[in-house]
């Protein structure tokens, strides 16, 4: 995916950068509804926002103390596209997601889960999101994800050495995917230029040696 | 047209008392009488007396406390009433109407009859009334409180100078001092007035006494501010039968829909919250309230969102009575229809009004900037529906994605640590970015500022995780606040 370039100084090179590749499944496929769990789920979800135009819906519960602040998600999608929507319990949560999913009015639903999903809820919400054409987002803790779920994706942060201060990088792992093949992609937002870039793992970049020695 | 005694007559309507009779009212720490009937005045009782020195003069005096706020609704009542005679019907103070009557005496017979008859009726109501008649509201105000209490209180066409000559200057609507005035220098008719020379008087008492009687003599025009009732948004429907399926409920509220959204439409407003009562054959009633996220005022749109609560109604033995109230109504203009960009929020108004029936409205927020550098004072959260969306969002240096109540880590010094624990997790600092010293706001009273300045950094930790950590120098302690994408 990327070319050696020998000339580049060594001592801190930039990473390459490419377009999306064609396996990397994002954006994310519409219509239908996928999870995303790990460390890095929240900033997934805000980057699959910010791949879609309209309004936004994030469901999370109420007794969640994290907060979303919206200075921070400036720099990836204006925050005054997002909606919030505090629910007392999942079953809230899910019946909510269904009527937005269904209705088709938001684009991109997010819903933050607590509890793991069984077969016949995973299976209305791809129901539902098939009726509306918008695309779902389910926010699970590790492991517990739903059967009918189209992509399950694992994100984490990655520690960028070669960086200055501002990295967003980030690994993204495809653990399940009913219509294509598994991988793992490291991508970085670009704030300036509002784009996704994937770059090349740590290890393997050009004068990677060198930050290693 | 005047009620000497509103209140008392009011009083009496609904307790008829054929004994000297007050009202009292706690005026200044003293209970004084606010109103009293024939009988008590006849006790040599008057108003404004302390109600201790009333029960001295009269021990079989009756009272009840006063409800002037009651006294001005039934007021306004007998100026809906008062509609029926004409349809310029204004207040003249706490206890008067006062009603245009051209052009519509004839429909009574003339003018004598007209009063007769309002007489009549509001005599039959048990309220004491003075009428008074004449070419200008002033005049008719004079004949109506100092008039001849059983003679003719009507001033012919043009002979309004004739039938306010006699009466006394207090006649006029002017302040007591005034009235004392004009009587200690020989003026204490009206016509004596009229014929003193203006300018001296202008010079004495201001133009507000000459503007008084002009207005009387009809020199000077005077409106009427007639009422109008606030449109009423509700509508009924009784049933013959009982009615007990949802789809008969359903029908039934289709109707009235239509009768209130065409009211609605009529006023170019629309409706907030509705509120659907079904009243069962039990006299038992439910209510139903919906809060809608916009105002909107489209049967077909409405009907829908109804029909999740009217199936859990109970209909018992059968519903027999539907009434439906707009019971929060926005101004809402009529609008150029075609237009393709508005299907969309329309769209999204109804998505946020099913799913608030269900969580409700206040739970559907969105964030509205606030002007404060502390991070989580720079934004607050106010319900999606009451507040357009704002996109006007610059930070000054990189922000969290996530803001937490702050977290503490065992560490020590003023740069971040090597290693710390957070959320047992044993993490190791790659990189550290900051400080980025934030101030409490001092003006403002905050106890999670307590711990005095704050200084922030951006820590990298190798394992990946990149978190937002503060220290506070004043108070030496390392927390962890928030974390980055």
């Amino acid at each position: 995916m990327f070319c050696y370039c020998s000339y580049l100084p060594c001592q801190n090179p930039p990473p390459m950068s490419a377009p999306l590749p064609a396996s990397l499944p994002f954006p994310l496929l519409a219509g239908r509804v996928h999870e995303a769990s790990g460390p890095g789920a929240a900033s997934f979800a805000i980057l699959a926002c910010a791949q879609v135009p309209g309004p936004l819906l994030w469901i999370s519960e109420d007794w969640q103390t994290a907060r979303l602040d919206p200075a921070g998600l400036a720099s990836f999608t204006d925050p005054g596209r997002l909606l919030l929507a505090d629910t007392a319990n999942q079953t809230d949560t899910l019946a909510i997601a269904e009527e937005a999913l269904k209705d088709g009015a938001v684009a991109l639903v997010v819903a933050e889960m607590t509890r793991p999903l069984n077969l016949r809820e995973g299976r209305r919400l791809q129901l539902a999101a098939k009726t509306g054409g918008a695309t779902g987002l389910c926010l699970i803790p590790e492991g517990m994800g739903s059967n009918a779920a189209e992509t399950r994706w694992q994100c984490s942060p990655v520690f960028d050495p070669g960086r200055s201060a501002d990295s967003t990088l980030m690994q993204w792992e495809i653990i399940k995917n009913k219509k294509g093949t598994l991988g793992a992609w490291h991508v970085r937002w670009d704030a300036t230029a509002h784009r996704l870039d994937v770059v090349s793992p740590v290890g393997l970049r050009p004068g990677a040696a060198a930050l290693r020695g | 047209m005047w009620f000497p005694r509103l209140a008392s007559d009011r009083a009496l309507r609904l307790c008829a008392v054929d004994a000297p009779f007050a009202l009292t009212l706690r005026q200044a720490n003293t209970e004084r009488l606010y109103d009293l009937n024939r009988q008590a005045e006849a006790q040599g009782l008057s108003r404004l007396m302390p109600f201790a020195e009333a029960r001295a003069f009269c021990p079989a005096l009756q009272t009840r406390p006063a409800d002037p706020s009651g006294d001005l609704r039934f007021l306004a009542g007998l100026r809906r009433w008062a509609l029926r005679y004409c349809p310029w019907v204004g207040l003249e103070g706490e206890d008067g109407l006062v009603l245009d009557i051209t052009g519509a005496a004839h429909l009574f017979g003339g003018e004598e009859p007209l009063l007769n008859d309002m007489r009549a009726r509001l005599l039959r109501a048990g309220l004491e009334t003075r009428l008074g008649l004449a070419d200008s509201r002033g005049a008719a105000w004079a004949l109506a409180h100092y008039g001849p209490r059983h003679g003719q209180t009507i001033a012919a066409p043009g002979g309004t100078a004739a039938a306010l000559d006699s009466l006394p200057v207090a006649a006029l609507r002017i302040d007591p001092e005034t009235t004392t005035a004009l009587q200690r220098l020989g003026l204490p008719t009206i016509g004596a007035l009229v014929r003193a020379s203006r300018a001296p008087l202008a010079r004495r008492f201001g133009q507000a006494l000459l503007t008084r009687l002009d207005q009387a003599m009809g020199h000077r025009p005077e409106a009427i501010t007639p009422w109008t009732d606030p449109p009423h948004f509700a509508t009924r429907l009784t049933l013959p039968e009982p009615i007990g399926l949802t789809a008969d409920v359903m029908a039934g509220l289709e109707r009235l829909l239509q009768a209130l959204c065409a009211k609605l439409k009529a006023q170019e407003a629309g409706a907030r919250a509705l509120s659907l009562t079904l009243r069962r054959v039990d006299q038992n009633s439910q209510v139903l309230s919906l809060r809608l996220a916009v105002a909107m005022r489209d049967p077909a749109r409405i009907l829908p969102l109804f029909a999740r609560m009217v199936e859990g109604v109970d209909a018992g033995f059968g519903i027999d009575q539907l009434r439906l109230a707009a019971t929060l109504v926005e101004p809402l203009p009529l609008q150029q229809i075609g237009d393709s960009r508005a299907a969309q929020p329309e769209q999204l108004d109804n998505l946020l009004t099913r799913i608030g029936t269900r969580i409700g409205l206040d739970q559907i927020r969105r964030f509205q900037p606030l002007d404060s550098h502390i991070p989580e004072r720079s934004f607050q959260l106010v319900p999606a529906t009451e507040a357009a969306p704002c996109s006007d969002w610059s930070a000054p240096r990189p922000r969290p994605l996530h803001l937490f109540p702050p977290e503490p880590v065992t560490a020590r010094g003023t740069t971040p640590p090597e290693r710390f624990r957070w959320r047992r997790m044993s993490l190791t600092t790659g990189r550290a970015t900051g400080p980025e010293r934030i101030a409490p706001e001092w003006w403002g009273e905050d106890q999670d500022w307590r711990s005095g300045i704050r200084d922030y950094w951006r820590v990298e930790t190798k394992q990946g995780r990149r978190l937002w950590m503060f220290h506070t120098p004043q108070r030496p302690g390392w927390f962890v606040q928030g974390e980055f994408p």
